[in-house]
């Protein structure tokens, strides 16, 4: 299963702006990658590639062999930094919509037995998260992290084959981010995820990642800076077990990191 | 000292002087009258508070000589049922137009363009139009009203759907929904308060299209009784309709805020 999913030859431009080229790689099951790079790097690009919302110039991504839609659907979850969750339903009813969807195709909506089933299950997600006695408030009047939370178990209801982070928790104070790390690995390693995590924060994703991708460009055309786009320039293979490598690791790519940018 | 910028009456305070001017406007009034009433006690310009307190007991205490009715209810139970038929109307057109073309870029490039042109219309100029099409009688002047307002409220809310974050659509699209359950359990319901916003705002045109409908054709109404006494100068009559009305659209509103505060805690709470 080396070849989970399969990316090959990917590139994104928008009329003569080269965002994205030619990135061919190959994901296995149950990896955590972590996305890093400069902001404007194509790190978000490549995840909204992933996610269907925008289609790739050339190139092609498979997932089992078969190509991805071309809009959003279940097999992909996603938890954007914010407006993830539905303000007009209360955590219970954001985590069961992704049920009543599923099995109620003409009103999207569950009643009596069918309803409870739908509730049990929203029940025991929301207690995978350590959301269970907040199930009947509404996102407003959930933190930042309980909404961060919510989103998750909203996503992972539809047992997606990959889950899309785009900065969960770059809205986050830094003591609850680190109780979302905790959670998102927790999650990751019980329900055999398949996780893209974009971050800004380089140790974050050195932190949770099993496998590491840099965002940055090989070639700069100081003359035409929209000639050329990124590509993942490093593509590290993280262990829990070796943390001091990791470190040397990240100390690394963050003079390499600075040499590009700055050549 | 404090600069002035930063200082803010308390709430004591706040009360009193919010209440100042509308005093004030009565204390003017009652002199202003007074001194007419001194120099011609036919006057009729300025009627004072015991002529319009015994117009208000003659229309709305004891029944007409004529017919029997209680104006003035009568008058209010008219108006009322044509502002609630129009603007009823006028909202679930809106909300119907509004959510299908705000969710569906497919619906919305015929129509857009339509809305746009039809809301350009002076509605009053085609009151004679509605006049001869629907006739004289009440469904020529809800029509006004529907067509005065409308094109308001689909637009407000076309574009209100559209301003739903599009984060909400993708992930609603990743939980597995298709186009219609989306609209069904994630738009409209997101929708709804902001219609009622929206019906809160056109209120007042729907009041404008209303009286001007009753001053033109009609046999009852608000509207219509004050254009009718005006033919008598009856001020005593016409200062308590107007200030009727108006207390009657501030209810409204304060209606419609606190209905949508109670069925929709969500979404006050947002802002």
């Amino acid at each position: 299963m080396n070849n989970f999913i399969e990316l090959t030859n990917i590139s994104k431009h928008y009329g003569d702006k080269v965002v994205l080229e030619r990135m061919t790689t190959q994901i296995a099951k149950g990896e955590f990658v972590t996305l890093v790079g400069a902001s404007g790097c194509g790190k978000s690009t490549f995840l909204r590639l992933l996610l269907g919302t925008e289609l790739a110039s050339s190139g092609a991504i498979t997932i089992e062999g078969e190509l991805i839609e071309k809009e959003p659907s279940s097999e992909r979850g996603i938890v954007f930094q914010k407006y993830s969750v539905f303000p007009h339903l209360n955590a219970r009813q954001n985590v069961a919509l992704g049920i009543e969807f599923e099995r109620s195709v003409g009103l999207g909506r569950l009643f009596g037995a069918k309803r409870k089933d739908a509730i049990d299950i929203a029940d025991a997600w929301l207690e995978a998260v350590g959301l269970s006695s907040s199930a009947e408030l509404y996102p407003h009047e959930l933190s930042g992290g309980m909404q961060q939370r919510l989103a998750l178990a909203q996503a992972l209801v539809k047992k997606p084959k990959i889950l899309l982070l785009d900065e969960p928790f770059g809205a986050l104070d830094p003591g609850i981010r680190k109780d979302m790390h905790e959670l998102v690995l927790k999650l990751w390693q019980e329900n055999q995820l398949t996780v893209f995590m974009v971050t800004h924060d380089l140790k974050e994703g050195f932190h949770l990642g099993s496998r590491l991708w840099v965002f940055d460009k090989r070639r700069n055309d100081p003359h035409a800076p929209n000639r050329f786009g990124s590509t993942i320039t490093f593509d590290i293979p993280l262990n829990a077990q070796n943390a001091t490598r990791n470190h040397q690791d990240l100390e690394a790519i963050k003079s390499e990191m600075h040499i590009v940018s700055t050549t | 000292m404090q600069r002035l910028i930063n200082r803010s009456p308390s709430r004591p305070l706040r009360i009193a002087l919010s209440i100042i001017p509308f005093v004030l406007i009565l204390l003017t009034y009652q002199i202003s009258s007074g001194m007419r009433k001194a120099e011609n006690e036919q006057d009729k310009l300025l009627p004072s508070f015991t002529e319009i307190a015994s117009a208000i007991d003659r229309m709305a205490l004891e029944p007409s000589k004529r017919s029997g009715e209680y104006l003035f209810w009568r008058d209010t139970q008219s108006s009322l049922s044509r502002l609630v038929k129009g603007v009823s109307i006028a909202a679930f057109i809106g909300l119907i137009v509004g959510l299908a073309a705000g969710a569906i870029p497919l619906i919305a490039a015929p129509l857009k363009p339509l809305i746009t042109a039809v809301s350009l219309i002076p509605p009053l100029a085609i009151l004679p139009v509605l006049f001869i099409v629907f006739g004289l009688g009440e469904l020529s002047k809800i029509m006004l009203i529907v067509l005065g307002v409308s094109p308001f409220i689909v637009r407000d809310i076309l574009q209100r759907t559209q301003e739903l974050p599009r984060e909400q659509l993708v992930k609603a699209q990743t939980l597995g929904g298709n186009s219609w359950q989306i609209i069904l359990r994630v738009i409209l319901p997101q929708i709804l308060p902001r219609l009622i916003d929206a019906v809160r705002l056109s209120l007042g045109t729907a009041w404008l299209f209303l009286i001007a409908a009753e001053a033109i054709a009609s046999t009852d109404g608000l509207g219509y009784r004050i254009f009718l006494v005006r033919r008598y100068m009856s001020m005593d009559i016409i200062l308590p309709y107007v200030a009727w009305i108006t207390l009657l659209a501030f209810a409204t509103d304060w209606l419609l805020l606190q209905l949508s505060r109670f069925i929709y805690p969500w979404y006050h709470s947002e802002k």
